[in-house]
């Protein structure tokens, strides 16, 4: 049963295969269903394998499955395989379902584009890579499912290539995700130097012998590999950017799946972590303000797929505080209960957006509650999930993530406490922006004709340039659509997008049961990745008071950022004084980057073409060019075109070589 | 150093051999002395008839009868045949002076690269050179065999390999050469041989048809008897001044040549 | 007794440069070519000699395969002279030289 694991990337991969064949005359919708077809059958056999591995006893929980050998250069040995244990078996199961699940909406969600087929290939593609990654056996897999994701990733984004925002989008995530790239090859060059392999089991078993410099160097080298994938500070500007791609793509690879492979590298790294402990202080740190900064850029933004982006980024910084001080467990069980409800947040967010005829402006939303009602509960039971409102997921996570940073630092405790609020608020101005309020579509649309979009986009602050450029050119069909269908009529889409919506929402709701604190017995999650992570776990005891008063705590903070959000935005629409400017335009670090970094380099470029590439590079070339000419020029002199000539010549040679011959013999 | 040459060699074989080796060698030398320097194609090809047998005889003395047999038959009856049928259809050409040397320095060099060609080898005979293994062919004398029969053996066996793929060369060179000799077809290039013998006076000198009289023609475009042909061309009065300083044979049989402009047609006649 | 090798030798290697010498300085493309065969015959004698210095019949048969070749020399070689005198006049190898630089 558990030899079955090979089929877990194998049928996403398959399908990826047929689609690239034949997704063309398979047409829409028979591709988009192969596509969800494979990625079930998929989470089947992780299933089955999950299961598998339960019946072990918990000291024989982890194998090496070995495919073939990849290559082998001198003493490196790189397999093709992949590595069974509670903790990717835990990454596996939650992937395979959230893209099952994001799979179907997806159906129904790209239903009128003609690329369906296109999409679910990348689509395929993308889950293969990402249980590649997860599974992976060694640094190697694990890369290039790393590499995988990240080229899906950009694929995705830049699905609608038309759009020059979407485009540049794309590039702007494979140039970040190329500097974190960097750091992670050259972290498994390191490792592999130190320790001689780069097999997971090999390398944690040989860590006794590495130094702690060498496990701190390659502890941060890791480390910036996970910061760009998982939009860290400072690489995070890409993911913002990233909410061009389809909406599901948002969901699915922007917030459930890749971008928590950092994450996952961090704890699969454990062990070295451990011995390293100033890198992970670098990480709790890292992630304890990039989580706050997050959380203060998306209380500012008015496109909804623009808070959730800033929403993911925080959330991920929680996970890397968590992973940072320790509580690998925390982090791995925020990263679940994150994945439902950011995804659906997502899918909750895309049905509005679909609903409303690619209109991502919450500003021009509201009233919502009445005609989309299963998107309502659902989006409401999103929030108070990531609001951490007892009992739904997002509560029990977070706390188990802010008692570890607690017991580790008192600052990142404040700090995580702050961020927490925000979350609520900012979620919740979202919801109430949305599906409260006045129905503000219905003047917008009626004023202006169908221009009136136009029109209340000029009234919006400057941040959400981006957006109405957005709208403005969203792709041809969609366009099309908009123009011959002036009158809106909000509703909920078909079943293929309600059923994950719910699905998703009662794993919100109830998805904290997983790891319960209060008892040894109900710390499932704990006790299951125990095999994995329990010898680096930083000791945090704390009695049942301190938890029972932690989680009221925790309660209060959400409670009042609910608080908050309703209180602020029940009737108002603009509030200029909670939305700064300077957090709109994300603390100008974006900004920054372009002037710094994107100006200078332009204005380098510019120079290297006109001087370097001109004057330099090619005067060297057409020095040498010339050269050669006036060279051959000479030379030609020699080509007399008389045999005779040429003959002399190898007879010269003959005399020359007899010369050495004779030099040798006689001496 | 005649004296000391001889007595060298009679010091080392008996007087027989010693004379046989003696005379071959002279006759040898002579005759590629002959080759070279002889103004005539058809001297130089009865000259190197002369040094392939003295080479024979030096192989019968070495006892390589059968090589001897396959060098007189082979090269003496076939391929110098050859070289005379091929001069005899081209035309005898004495165009070529042998004292004038359009290239400078082209013949001093030769020479001296030649001698010290040959002064390197003889030094190189008298040092020690490692001649390497001795081959899987076997050996050449005391098997009690005639020597076609060791070198059947040989080439039948050892060398069988070889032996077919020069089955093959011969078979390529045959058909290369047909290719190469072949009138193209339909090619205005060529000369129409129905031209040369219908001139006035014209009388085909040469043997071997009009193709033949043709290379005869350019042959004769040096002599001094292009002055008093019918129409001189410019080209070819620069070919006469060229060949002005050649030595010319009295009584050359042939004269003048009328060139067209692309060597299309050339009208050839015998001098009066 | 026979002739030591270096007398047969000293032989080929002046056979050899008289007709080195004789392809650098002919025009006649027939001499020029009359010339390769008597530095192919020099090689042979020298072949023979050491066959029979070394008791070894490979440099016979050696010298039997240089006859082959020769021969097929000779016939592809004066097809193109042949081929040459009927574009050409005159055609001295000096005629010859259009691919000159």
């Amino acid at each position: 049963m558990l030899h079955a694991a090979f089929l877990i990337p194998l049928f996403p991969l398959a399908g990826f295969a047929v689609l690239a064949l034949a997704g063309r005359r398979l047409g829409n919708p028979v591709a988009g269903w192969l596509g969800t077809a494979m990625v079930a059958a998929s989470f089947v056999v992780t299933v089955i394998v999950f299961a598998g591995l339960f019946q072990q006893a918990p000291a024989h929980r982890s194998f090496d499955q070995t495919w073939w050998t990849w290559f082998s250069v001198d003493r490196l040995h790189v397999t093709a395989g992949i590595l069974v244990d509670p903790l990717s078996m835990t990454m596996a199961l939650f992937v395979t379902g959230v893209s099952t699940l994001i799979h179907l909406y997806s159906i129904g969600y790209m239903e009128h584009d003609p690329q369906l087929p296109k999409f679910f290939l990348y689509m395929n593609l993308f889950v293969s890579s990402m249980l590649l990654l997860v599974l992976g056996g060694n640094l190697v897999m694990t890369f290039l499912g790393w590499e995988g994701v990240g080229v899906c990733s950009y694929f995705l984004i830049a699905f609608w290539f038309d759009r020059p925002s979407a485009a540049s989008a794309g590039k702007k995530a494979m140039i970040f995700n190329r500097i974190g790239d960097a750091g992670f090859l050259v972290g498994m060059f390191l490792v592999y130097e130190r320790t001689g392999s780069l097999q997971y089991t090999t390398v944690f078993s040989r860590l006794g012998h590495v130094s702690g410099a060498s496990l701190t160097a390659i502890a941060l080298l890791l480390f910036l590999g996970a910061v760009g994938k998982s939009a860290q500070l400072p690489l995070y500007p890409w993911l913002a950017d990233a909410m061009e791609g389809p909406t599901p793509v948002s969901a699915l690879i922007h917030a459930a799946t890749m971008v928590t492979a950092g994450v996952y590298l961090m704890c699969r790294i454990n062990p070295i972590l451990f011995r390293a402990p100033d890198a992970a202080h670098t990480v709790a740190i890292i992630g304890a303000v990039t989580a706050f900064l997050g959380a203060t850029i998306a209380c500012a933004q008015n496109d909804v797929k623009k808070i959730l982006a800033y929403s993911t980024i925080s959330q991920l910084g929680y996970m890397f505080l968590a992973a940072g001080v320790g509580a690998y467990v925390a982090a791995i069980f925020l990263m679940l209960a994150h994945a439902f409800y950011k995804a659906l947040l997502f899918l909750g967010a895309g049905s509005v957006i679909h609903a409303m005829n690619d209109e991502q402006n919450t500003k021009l939303m509201g009233g919502l509650r009445a005609v989309m009602p299963i998107t309502w509960i659902t989006f409401l039971v999103a929030w108070l999930a990531i609001g951490g409102v007892p009992p739904l997921a997002g509560f029990w996570a977070k706390g188990d993530v802010l008692l570890n940073a607690y017991g580790f630092s008192p600052w990142l405790y404040a700090l995580g406490a702050l961020t927490a609020v925000l979350t609520a608020y900012y979620i919740g101005r979202c919801y109430m922006l949305v599906f409260s309020g006045n129905a503000r579509w219905v003047e917008a649309r009626a004023s202006g004709d169908g221009h009136g979009a136009v029109v209340s986009h000029a009234s919006t602050p400057p941040a959400s340039g981006h957006a109405q450029e957005e709208a403005d050119t969203s792709n041809p069909n969609v366009s099309h659509e908009r123009v011959s269908q002036r009158e809106l009529h909000p509703h909920d889409p078909a079943w293929v997008m309600t059923v994950p919506l719910v699905v998703l929402a009662v794993c919100s709701f109830v998805g904290g049961i997983i790891n319960l604190p209060f008892h040894p017995n109900l710390v499932f999650l704990e006790r299951w990745l125990d095999p994995v992570v329990s010898r680096s776990l930083f000791n945090h005891h704390f009695g049942a008071g301190t938890q029972v008063l932690f989680a009221c705590v925790d309660a209060a903070l959400a409670v009042l950022g609910v608080g908050l959000a309703i209180a602020l935005w029940r009737s108002a629409v603009d509030r200029p004084e909670v939305e700064p400017t300077f957090l709109q335009r994300a603390w100008f670090i974006d900004f920054g980057y372009d002037r710094l970094i994107a100006r200078t380099s332009t204005v380098f470029a510019a120079f290297t073409s006109a001087v370097v590439e001109n004057r330099v590079i090619d005067g060297a070339v057409n020095g040498v060019a010339g050269l050669f000419r006036s060279g051959g020029g000479v030379l030609r002199k020699v080509q007399t075109g008389y045999v005779r000539n040429y003959a002399l010549g190898v007879m010269a040679g003959l005399v020359v070589l007899l010369a050495y011959v004779v030099s040798r013999s006689v001496s | 150093m005649h004296g000391a040459l001889a007595g060298g060699l009679l010091a080392t074989a008996t007087v027989p051999d010693a004379l046989t080796f003696a005379v071959a060698a002279i006759i040898s030398v002579v005759g590629a002395l002959g080759v070279v320097l002889s103004r005539n194609p058809v001297h130089s090809a009865l000259m190197l008839i002369m040094t392939l047998f003295g080479v024979a005889v030096l192989f019968v003395e070495e006892d390589a009868q059968f090589l001897a047999a396959v060098q007189v038959i082979v090269y003496a009856g076939a391929i110098v045949v050859l070289f005379l049928f091929v001069i005899m259809l081209l035309g005898v050409d004495r165009n070529e002076s042998i004292a004038a040397e359009p290239m400078p320095a082209q013949r001093w060099l030769a020479v001296a690269l030649g001698v010290l060609g040959l002064a390197e080898v003889i030094l190189l005979a008298r040092g020690k050179w490692p001649t390497g293994a001795h081959t899987v062919a076997g050996p050449l004398h005391g098997t009690g065999q005639a020597n076609v029969a060791v070198l059947g053996r040989s080439v039948f066996t050892s060398y069988l390999l070889p032996f077919e793929i020069t089955s093959a060369l011969l078979v390529i060179a045959v058909i290369g050469a047909v290719v190469l000799a072949r009138r193209p077809r339909g090619s205005g290039e060529d000369v129409d041989p129905s031209i040369g013998p219908r001139v006035d006076s014209g009388e085909i000198v040469a043997g071997g048809g009009g193709s033949a009289g043709r290379g005869g023609a350019g042959a004769g475009a040096g002599s001094a008897g292009a002055g008093s042909a019918g129409a001189v061309s410019p080209e070819q009065s620069i070919q006469a001044e060229r060949a002005a300083g050649e030595l010319v044979t009295a009584g050359e049989p042939f004269g003048a040549v009328l060139k067209e402009a692309e060597g299309v047609s050339i009208v050839q006649r015998r001098e009066s | 007794m026979s002739v030591p090798a270096s007398f047969y030798l000293t032989l080929s290697a002046v056979l050899f440069t008289i007709g080195a010498i004789g392809l650098l300085v002919r025009r006649n493309v027939l001499v020029m070519f009359m010339c390769v065969e008597l530095m192919l015959n020099a090689a042979n004698l020298a072949f023979v000699t050491f066959a029979r210095e070394l008791n070894d019949v490979a440099g016979q048969a050696a010298v039997f395969f240089v006859l082959v070749v020769a021969a097929a020399e000779v016939v592809v070689g004066l097809g193109i002279i042949v081929a040459i005198f009927r574009r050409r006049v005159g055609a001295t190898a000096d005629d010859i030289h259009v691919l000159k630089g």
